[in-house]
């Protein structure tokens, strides 16, 4: 056995966006071991429920994450109006199901980028965000901001759509439709790309459940498991199948999330034809008592919301659990007799997200 | 190197932000903005670097990161605090992991506010910072430190 040596991997490195720190175990160029450590971007946000009221703290949910932060946000939301027993009107529900997509379409851009980047094909990188500009636009246009949205509440959305404009929506995202067939193409097919992520840090199906994987890292594995099929929002009323892929890999992981964009596309455009009209807010009164978990899901996996109440204003605790924190341990046993070159394609196939994790 | 004098090259680092202002610097970079146009590069190696963009508020674990990437990078330089969270703590101010903005650690010459930040903003401060950059070449060039009152 030759010698074992320890390469410290971050927190601040060229392909990672965000602090994170890895020890690498390894003998010659091979991985054995990768051990981690956190708490670089922990502000400790849980605890600030005791110092915001429950209806301000949905400012603070939101910004758990800038890329998921719609999604944080409405789960947040969904907590709160789960412990107060809220009915929240259908047109609300209706569009954070459209803003939950069009976050998702958002973040799967971003991270196909990333990736491409962190391959080395800046070309490829270019035009994932250079797609990723109209879906921010339509957000923009929408909700005020292009990353932040604020526009979930308790009780419903902070503002109203008008149907024509869901329609120019579903329209501009047809009319790039094409151009995302392209990028798809492109990652599914391109000789590079293949060579890059096929068989590079393999989970089976066992393992990832196993280890608690979640999101496009599980479904990659060949588990059709999507916490949207619990049909939270409106998403029980639209018709979608999760996207599963058996090879386990990079590469398996990789095409899950471009073929999760038409996946969005397709039930953004189903929620416009079926969208009712009607009030999108619900008057909130009272103070929440008791507790609730939500779960949705995040570009990610699945993400919960823990809520206690005791009757005040402030609520008791809050606990979430990001995908990013549950996707550690498979990402470490993927990184298993790992090729050095390849630890940082293999660390972004999970799409970390640090802000989440750590909060 | 009057020829260099508009390209800076720049190196970012998470102090403990949400994302939010990480993406949009990123955003920057890419076709709808693109400040690589003007030579505007964003490098890993703080050894390479003009500019440091700090995102993010300090935390006890962040604040010897920065202080090593600041020292480490060559004079004349400038750092960029992007998004209220590095100008004051802003919304986490009140978390017992936050220590407030990144001027708690090293010296701070342009402040950009914003939740997050827009490219638009990115852009401006960036712009600032180059202004900055050239005040303390100049007084480099002078034999005076490129710190003011170090």
């Amino acid at each position: 056995m030759s010698r074992q040596i320890v390469i410290p991997f971050g927190p601040q490195h060229p392909v990672l966006p965000e602090p994170i720190h890895l020890d690498l175990v390894m003998e010659d160029e091979r991985v054995v071991e990768a051990i981690p450590s956190i708490g670089y971007v922990h502000r400790g946000l849980e605890k600030l429920v005791e110092k915001r009221e429950y209806r301000d703290f949905v400012y603070i949910a939101e910004r758990i994450c800038g890329i998921c932060s719609f999604i944080h946000g409405m789960t947040y939301c969904h907590a709160v109006e789960g412990v107060m027993e809220l009915d929240v009107p259908p047109r609300a529900l209706y569009l954070r199901t459209v803003w939950s997509e069009l976050s998702r379409l958002h973040s799967h851009l971003l991270w196909l980028g990333l990736m491409a980047d962190a391959m080395g094909f800046e070309s490829l990188f270019m035009q994932a965000w250079r797609l990723r500009e109209h879906v921010l636009d339509d957000l923009e246009s929408t909700t005020g901001n292009r990353v932040i949205q604020g526009v979930c509440k308790v009780g419903g959305v902070r503002r109203d759509v008008s149907n024509q404009k869901l329609r120019e929506i579903v329209d501009g995202l047809a009319g790039i439709e094409p151009a995302l067939r392209d990028l798809l193409k492109v990652f599914v097919e391109d000789d590079s790309i293949r060579h890059r992520l096929v068989g590079v840090g393999p989970l089976t199906e066992h393992q990832a459940w196993e280890l608690g994987a979640v999101g496009p890292v599980l479904r990659a594995s060949g588990v059709a498991n999507d916490i949207r099929q619990t049909g939270y929002a409106a998403y029980d009323e639209l018709d979608f199948r999760p996207v599963v892929e058996t090879g386990g890999d990079c590469y398996a992981r990789t095409v899950v999330r471009a073929r999760e964009l038409f996946t969005s596309i397709d039930l953004i455009r189903q929620a416009v034809e079926k969208i009712p009209d009607g009030p999108v807010e619900t008057k909130v009164t009272g103070n929440p008592k008791g507790e609730f978990y939500a779960r949705s899901e995040q570009p990610r996996g699945e993400v919960v919301h823990y809520v206690r109440a005791n009757g005040t204003k402030h609520l008791v605790r809050f606990r979430v659990r990001t995908p990013t924190f549950t996707n550690i341990p498979p990402l470490l046993e993927a990184m298993k007799g790992l090729q050095l070159a390849d630890v940082p394609v293999v660390v972004l196939s999970i799409d970390p997200c640090i802000g989440c994790a750590e909060r | 190197m009057a020829y260099m004098k508009r390209s800076p090259w720049i190196i970012h680092y998470d102090g403990s932000s949400c994302n939010g202002c990480d993406i949009e610097v990123l955003a920057c970079l890419t076709p709808l903005y693109d400040v690589e146009r003007f030579g505007i590069i964003n490098t890993g190696n703080p050894k390479h670097a003009d500019i440091l963009v700090v995102t993010g508020s300090v935390n006890e674990q962040s604040r010897q990161v920065i202080r090593n990437i600041y020292d480490q990078m060559p004079e004349p330089k400038v750092v960029v605090a992007f998004g209220i969270c590095a100008c004051s703590g802003g919304v986490f101010r009140e978390c017992y992991n936050v220590d407030g903005g990144i001027d708690q650690v090293i010296p701070v010459d342009v402040y950009v506010p914003g939740c997050p930040v827009r490219p638009e903003q990115i852009i401006d401060g960036v712009v600032r910072a180059l202004g900055v950059l050239e005040e303390k070449r100049a007084r480099m060039k002078s034999g005076e430190p490129a710190e003011a009152g170090v």
